[in-house]
């Protein structure tokens, strides 16, 4: 539960996998390059599945994004986790509202919903930085 | 074994204290820069949760903005990956 976060290691953690993912989308550039908006879609799913990436499957959050995208390999897991957490409290509101604002929140109980938003505000704080970061390099390259 | 224990579940340490609830809201209250300046005055649960909301997002509108700005990057610009890194980790 303790908020240790190691922020500096997922930081480049996300900026490798997301600068290889960057890469990938590159090389296909046929198909990507044909539609503006297709291209946009694949860089902003990159990022996303990325960060979570970079978190690894410890996390609620980062594992309900992972298993959309392996969805065979962690569908055992969160899969279990929903045995065991069940929907305690339903909630209405602005809880309902952050339930579905954080990745894998619908299921979860109301403190590790809590817990989870935190980290997940860390992670997008930090995923913005490090986009930012590679903007301004790719433009100063320019 | 296993088994067991999960069907225990329900008994004393699995139960959630409103101090643990409060540690928790407080916590998120910090990461809010809105309410960060300002907190002297502690805000009600329902209110760093609306205020939560709002932050996350405008924190997607961010990465949509820099992954569109990104993208079209990616039909012009081929920078190289290891100078890239690189830069970003000397940071």
């Amino acid at each position: 539960m303790a908020m240790n976060f190691h922020q500096s290691a997922i930081k480049t953690r996300f900026a490798v996998r997301f600068v290889q993912a960057m890469k990938r989308l590159n090389k296909r550039r046929g198909v990507t390059t044909t539609d503006s908006y297709k291209r946009y879609r694949a860089t902003r799913a990159a990022a996303c599945a990325s960060m979570a990436s970079a978190v690894g499957p410890q996390r609620a959050w980062s594992r309900a994004v992972l298993s959309k995208t392996k969805r065979r390999r962690f569908q055992a897991i969160s899969r279990k986790r929903r045995l065991i957490n069940p929907r305690r409290n339903l909630g209405f509101g602005q809880e309902e509202d952050l339930r579905g604002l954080v990745p894998g929140g619908k299921g979860m109980e109301y403190c590790s919903l809590l817990s989870e938003t935190a980290h997940y505000i860390r992670c997008l704080q930090a995923q913005i930085q490090v986009m930012t970061d590679i903007l301004h390099h790719s433009s100063s390259l320019n | 074994m296993s088994s067991r224990r999960s069907r225990s579940r329900h008994s004393g340490s699995s139960r959630i204290t409103d101090d643990q609830i409060n540690d928790l809201v407080s916590k998120l209250q910090q990461l809010l820069p809105e309410m960060h300046s300002r907190r002297s005055d502690k805000k009600s649960a329902t209110k760093v949760l609306q205020e939560t909301c709002n932050y996350i997002r405008s924190l997607h509108r961010e990465v949509d903005d820099l992954s569109e700005r990104l993208s079209e990057l990616l039909e012009n610009a081929d920078t190289t990956q290891a100078d890239l890194i690189r830069s970003l980790i000397m940071q």
